[in-house]
C-alpha cells in the first residue's frame, strides 16, 4: 500500500517546527507503524536527508517508550494498543496520516517526534516506591492480599508510563498515570506504611511539574494502551483526602518536595 | 470545585421544588416565599435562615469560580492555551469519547453566572421587571413568564445548566472518590444525566405553563 505521512519536524528543543509531507510507497499492511517510519528513515538517509527522530524500544507494547499522536489520537485509531502494535491494516491504501509528538507543557519536544517525559519519572521518584529490606524473595504466603485487591492493584500496575493520558487530556493532566501508581501501591499491604506520604508527595510533584488538573473527561482512559480505568483517579483522590485528614494538623501547605532530595543530599564529593 | 458544585445542586433541587408550588396558586406560593424568611424563627431573626443560605451559596459560587479559574490557568499552562485542540491534525478535535457537556463547562459556566445576575435582578431584588412591578412574588413570576423573550432567556440558561450538571455532577462525585469501578462509572454518569434532566425539566415546566396560559395572575 502507498500512504502519505504528514510528520511534525522540529530540529531541536524550543525551535520552531512544522508539518512536513513524506510519501511512503510499497509498504505491507502487516507492517507496524514504527516499521513504516523505519522504511521512511532508510529512504531519507539514502537520499541524504535528516531521518525522522522517534522513540521506540521493545516494540512489543510493554515498555512505554513509543508514543505518537496519529491523526490527533494518542497511539492512533486502534484502542488498547501502543504505537508499535498499531499495524498498517488499520489504515487504507492512499491515506494521508498526521503524525505528531505528545504535546504538553511538561513534555518539551526534543526533536521531531521525541519528547522529554522525565517529568513522569520525577513523579515516581517523589513517592512511587515502597521501602522494604532487600534480600531473598519473601515467602509469598507470608503477606495475605485479598484477591480483588490483588487484581485491581495488578490492573493499575500494568501502566507502562507512556504518557498517552497526558497527550490526550484536554487539560494536560497526568492524573491517570498518577492514579495508576497510587492505586497500585496503595491497595497492597506492602504499600501501607507510606500510603499517606506517597499520595501527598506524588500529587504535589505532579502539580509542580506543570501538569493540568483532572476534570474527569475520560480521554486518557480511552487512549490508554493498557486500559487503565478512570477509577484509579478516584482512588488517588481518596488517598489524598485521607492523607490530608491524617496530616491536617501537623502539615501546613504541600508536603516537602522529595524529588531527588535523597540523591542530591547524599554525601558530596565522596 | 466538587463540594461547592454539589452544594449548589442541592440548592437547585430545593429551588425547583419551591417553583413547582406555582401550580398551587397565588396564596400558597406567596406564603411559601414569606415562610422562607421566617425559617428558623424564633431561634433566628426574620430572614436570618434565608441569609445563612444566601451566604453559604455566595461563598460556594465564589469558591467555585475561583477553582474554575485555577483549573483553567493550569490547563492553559499545560497545553499552551489550546486544550484539546493543541494538535495540528484536525481529525480528532472532538476527542475519542468525550461528551458535549465536557466541552461546554467553562463557557456554560460563564453563561450561567450571567444568567444568575439577571435572574436575581428580575425576581429577587425586583430591579428589572419585565411584566410589571408587584409586591407578590407570584404575580411577578407569572407576569414575567407571560413574555416570550423572558421564557426564552430562561430556557437558554436552563439548557446551559443541564449540560453543566451532566458533566459537573459526575465529575464532582468522581473527584470526591465515588468512581470505584467501571460499573460505578456507568451508574454515576446515568445519575448525572438524571439530575440534569430533572433540574432542567423541573425548572422549565412552570414558565412554559405560564406562557401557554396554564397559570394566570
Amino acid at each position: 500500500m502507498n500512504i502519505t505521512l504528514r510528520i511534525w519536524r522540529q530540529p531541536g528543543p524550543g525551535r520552531p517546527g512544522h508539518m512536513v509531507t513524506h510519501r511512503v510507497d510499497d509498504i505491507s499492511p502487516d507492517m507496524s507503524f514504527l516499521e513504516v517510519l523505519d522504511v521512511l528513515n532508510q529512504r531519507l538517509t539514502a537520499a541524504g536527508e535528516d531521518p525522522v527522530a522517534f522513540d521506540s524500544d521493545c516494540r512489543e507494547g510493554i515498555c512505554g517508550m513509543c508514543g505518537l499522536v496519529i491523526n490527533g489520537i494518542a497511539h492512533g485509531p486502534q484502542a488498547s494498543v501502543t504505537t508499535c502494535q498499531l499495524h498498517m491494516r488499520s489504515f487504507a491504501d492512499g491515506d494521508v496520516i498526521d503524525v505528531e509528538p505528545w504535546r504538553a507543557g511538561p513534555f518539551p519536544v526534543l526533536k521531531d517526534l521525541v519528547v522529554d517525559r522525565s517529568a513522569l519519572d520525577r513523579i515516581i521518584q517523589a513517592g512511587g516506591y515502597i521501602s522494604i529490606p532487600t534480600g531473598s524473595a519473601p515467602e509469598a504466603h507470608s503477606i495475605l492480599v485479598p484477591k480483588d485487591d490483588a487484581e485491581d492493584a495488578f490492573d493499575a500496575a500494568t501502566c507502562i508510563g507512556c504518557g498517552a493520558c497526558v497527550a490526550a487530556c484536554p487539560n494536560g493532566s497526568a492524573a491517570l498515570f498518577l492514579g495508576a501508581k497510587i492505586t497500585h501501591l496503595g491497595l497492597l499491604p506492602q504499600g501501607q506504611p507510606e500510603r499517606d506520604s506517597r499520595a501527598l508527595a506524588m500529587i504535589a510533584r505532579h502539580d509542580a511539574e506543570g501538569f493540568g488538573g483532572c476534570s474527569q473527561i475520560g480521554e486518557c482512559t480511552a487512549v490508554c494502551p493498557k486500559d487503565i480505568q478512570l477509577e484509579v483517579i478516584s482512588r488517588c483522590h481518596r488517598d489524598v483526602v485521607t492523607a490530608l485528614f491524617h496530616h491536617g494538623e501537623q502539615q501546613e501547605g504541600p508536603p516537602e518536595d522529595q524529588t531527588g532530595g535523597n540523591l542530591a543530599s547524599g554525601p558530596a564529593g565522596d | 470545585m466538587a463540594v461547592t458544585g454539589l452544594i449548589m445542586v442541592l440548592f437547585l433541587l430545593v429551588h425547583m421544588y419551591g417553583n413547582l408550588k406555582l401550580f398551587y396558586g397565588q396564596a400558597e406560593f406567596d406564603d411559601y416565599a414569606y415562610h422562607l424568611r421566617t425559617m428558623g424563627q424564633p431561634y433566628l431573626p426574620y430572614s436570618g435562615g434565608l441569609w445563612i443560605i444566601r451566604v453559604v451559596l455566595l461563598v460556594s459560587v465564589l469558591t467555585h469560580i475561583a477553582s474554575a479559574f485555577t483549573l483553567w490557568a493550569r490547563s492553559r499552562r499545560a497545553t499552551g492555551g489550546r486544550g484539546g485542540g493543541r494538535y495540528q491534525s484536525t481529525r480528532a478535535r472532538r476527542g475519542v469519547q468525550r461528551s458535549y457537556s465536557s466541552f461546554t463547562m467553562r463557557w456554560g459556566g460563564v453563561t450561567i453566572a450571567l444568567f444568575v445576575v439577571y435572574h436575581l435582578l428580575h425576581l429577587t431584588t425586583d430591579t428589572i421587571h419585565p411584566g410589571g412591578v408587584s409586591s407578590s412574588a407570584y404575580v411577578r413570576t407569572v407576569n414575567g413568564f407571560e413574555i416570550w423573550w423572558v421564557v426564552l432567556s430562561y430556557t437558554v440558561a436552563l439548557i446551559a445548566i443541564g449540560f453543566h450538571l451532566r458533566h459537573g455532577f459526575w465529575a464532582a462525585l468522581a473527584s470526591l472518590g465515588a468512581n470505584t469501578s467501571r460499573r460505578r462509572r456507568r451508574h454515576l454518569n446515568a445519575l448525572a444525566v438524571a439530575v440534569a434532566v430533572v433540574i432542567t425539566v423541573g425548572f422549565l415546566v412552570p414558565p412554559y405553563t405560564v406562557l401557554f396560559g396554564g397559570i394566570t395572575a
